[in-house]
């Protein structure tokens, strides 16, 4: 297919796998993908054959379902009991367990939750059922926040009075330097997200290259991409330089996307956010900006939510900062499988839990 | 016909529209002698040696979809079943359940679309049953199928036949059937020449066979694709495959889907491929036969049985590295970014 194949060519896999062995040799280095697509790239298409061995990959908080803390879900299955509610969501959400239930367990019930592919889609069953309230589970990063802020815009032109969002929506600056500050990980190099790049631009790695001196590339999802990307990072750290380079070049333009921006911060606001994982990070979530109040779940509805209780023996929370591997968890293919998680590492597709479960 | 023709409850109730719907609707499509008799039960001859029996429900959404719909899928369905155990697939019944309002005109279009299956495949449609449930009692229209066939004296499909060396092959690209129905659902607008490949395949099965008495195992892929099939088969063997993906036939129509969606072809559903394990010395001939059938023109050598790991099913990815292949647990869910 063209414009995939050429990213997949065996011939320049192994032709940049070569120059990274070559530029490495046997020097250990540690990098990071924060991004789950990176992840389930990294694993999907085998690529750790064709890494020399000194180099180890883990993976970071770049799944956005992995990092909803469960006190949200909570929330989500609380409003889905209430009468007139229909809760919206992206696919994975359903299935990620909360202290006692999850939004999967309230369908079965009975509860009113719909998945949908796209944001735009809530707006439209807003539209459709005027006598429900439609509360789309704003969830992801910088990558689906404008689509978000859209669904807002949308609801707000067609005079809705019946569409909110519960919003977790959490951007990575951060986040990241919450990790890096964590300080027990010991990351040389971060493959950095390219779809969060593609509407931030790469100014919001700067800090990590000025101030921690920890090389950064921007990478693409196919094999080539990621093989190059490695290979930029290795020569960074191998002539001991540290800079923001962007391999995705094709997506990421230097700007970001200032159109998409610009509606994000339109409608949200920076806020405190607590990641699973990570704990609560000041400036590291969005919430609505006052002017659309109105459309804010969390402040639409008054529910009481059952008091947090997360499985004591899970590490989903080290697996996210890559301070551990699922092999290291002792639920991990025992207790926690994909058709039972215990944990929402193992829920997403792009949890790092379910993509060692799948092809590891 | 009355009723505005649509299905009404008493179409199912036994009394005069029942017989009406069987007589002058049912038997138009599926007239034969065995099921004119309109006995309680088909009654027939079967000499063999071995009988292979099946049944399969349907309830695909939307009903019609490119390249099929409900009523090809429910007798192909069950033709695949008994041919890749080997069998000559000869008499099917037909049980529907159907919900009230249902347009008859559209059950005709079924009705029509399972003859011209039934009998392209050369099998026919003995008995049958028709229930109408109330409004939201069904959506739209449920089939069963069930069939029976005849297995030929001498042959014998077993895993256990399968040996380290043999082959694995397939006859055409994978995935194409649930890309086209999922680029018809709600919630997507693709454009897509994208068809179903839903289609019988006893008479590609019985071309195989008449070449090669060294087939040793034959599933067709349906839902959970090629990676259930295979692990299917290695679960708890002494043996494990390897399968390359640079081997396995995918169209571009349906690459672009599961790249848009985040789907891995593997765990697709097809509805007219069908997936072998022959010994290495046949698999020339096995190909050949293949490729020459309209149903096989794509087919191709896909992989290998492998001692180690045993259990296990690999593929060595189009960059060369490997991976292991699961089967999908649960349903596949749109990725979120």
């Amino acid at each position: 297919m063209k414009f995939v194949d050429e990213f997949r060519s065996s011939i320049a896999a192994r032709r940049l796998a070569g120059e990274i062995k070559s530029v490495a040799g046997g020097t250990e280095i540690t990098f990071m993908e924060v991004c789950g697509g990176h992840t389930i790239a990294i694993f999907k298409y085998g690529l750790r054959d064709l890494l020399p061995s000194g180099i180890r990959l883990i993976s970071g908080p770049g799944c956005p379902v992995c990092v909803t803390n469960t006190g949200f879900i909570d929330r989500a299955a609380a409003l889905s009991r209430l009468g007139g509610v229909t809760i919206v969501t992206f696919g994975d959400m359903i299935r990620v367990p909360g202290s006692s239930s999850s939004l999967g367990a309230e369908k079965a019930r009975g509860a009113d939750v719909r998945v949908v592919y796209s944001a735009m889609e809530a707006v439209a069953i807003a539209g459709e059922n005027p006598d429900r309230k439609i509360v789309f589970l704003g969830i992801g990063f910088e990558t689906t926040a404008p689509t978000i802020a859209a669904t807002i815009l949308q609801a707000e032109l067609s005079g809705l009075s019946n569409f909110f969002v519960l919003s977790a929506l959490k951007t990575m600056p951060n986040a990241l330097k919450a990790l890096v500050d964590g300080g027990d990980v010991g990351i040389q190099g971060f493959i950095c997200p390219g779809h969060v790049s593609a509407v931030t631009g790469p100014g919001i790695y700067r800090f990590l290259v000025e101030d921690y001196g920890i090389p950064c590339v921007i990478s693409g999802f196919e094999p080539t991409d990621l093989l190059q990307t490695i290979l930029l990072l290795a020569r960074q750290v191998v002539t001991g330089t540290a800079a923001v380079e962007n391999q995705y070049t094709r997506t990421v333009k230097p700007d970001g996307n200032p159109l998409a921006r610009k509606m994000m911060n339109a409608v949200f606001e920076p806020c405190e956010m607590e990641w699973r994982g990570l704990g609560r990070i000041p400036g590291s979530g969005l919430k609505l900006r006052d002017e659309f109040v109105r459309f804010d779940a969390h402040q639409h509805f008054d529910v009481e939510i059952e008091p947090t209780r997360d499985n004591p023996g899970c590490i989903c929370g080290d697996v996210m900062r890559g301070a551990r591997t699922p092999l290291e968890c002792k639920l991990f293919k025992s207790v926690c499988t994909p058709d039972n998680p215990a944990g929402a590492c193992m829920v997403s597709e792009e949890g790092t839990c379910a993509t060692y479960y799948k092809y590891a | 016909m009355r009723n505005n023709g649509r299905i009404v409850l008493a179409h199912g109730g036994g009394g005069r529209l029942s017989r009406e719907l069987i007589q002058n609707v049912m038997l138009r499509y599926f007239g034969n002698p065995i099921l004119s008799a309109l006995q309680d039960s088909a009654t027939f001859n079967l000499t063999g040696n071995r009988l292979a029996f099946t049944t399969d429900s349907y309830t695909v959404k939307p009903l019609f979809f490119p390249g099929g719909d409900i009523g090809k899928l429910a007798m192909a369905g069950t033709i695949n079943d008994l041919a890749v155990v080997g069998a000559k697939p000869l008499y099917l019944t037909c049980g529907l359940i159907i919900e009230e309002g249902f347009e008859l005109s559209q059950l005709e279009r079924i009705l029509g679309s399972m003859q011209e299956t039934a009998l392209k495949a050369g099998v026919e449609v003995v008995a049958g049953d028709t229930k109408v449930v109330e409004k939201k009692g069904a959506d739209q229209i449920f089939i069963n199928t069930a069939g029976i066939g005849i297995i030929e004296e001498g042959r014998c499909l077993s895993p256990a036949g399968v040996e380290v060396g043999d082959r694995v092959i397939i006859n055409g690209g994978l995935g194409e059937h649930e890309a086209a129905v999922i680029s018809q659902r709600d919630g997507f607008d693709f454009e897509t020449e994208l068809v179903s490949d839903c289609a019988p395949l006893n008479d590609l099965i019985q071309s195989v066979l008449s070449v090669s008495r060294r087939v040793k195992w034959m599933r067709d892929p349906t839902r959970g694709g090629l990676a259930a099939s295979l692990n299917e088969l290695v679960e708890e063997k002494p043996f494990g495959i390897r399968i390359e993906e640079s081997c396995i036939p995918v169209k571009d129509a349906v690459k672009g889907i599961c790249e848009l969606l985040g789907f891995d072809p593997l765990n697709m559903a097809n509805e007219g491929k069908v997936v072998l394990v022959v010994a290495a010395e046949d698999t020339d001939k096995v190909l050949e036969v293949m490729q020459n059938h309209p149903l096989g023109v794509d087919s191709s050598i896909i992989g290998e049985i492998i001692p180690e790991p045993e259990g296990r099913v690999v593929l060595k990815t189009e960059v060369g590295g490997h991976r292991i292949v699961d089967m999908l647990l649960g349903e596949m869910l749109p990725r979120i970014c």
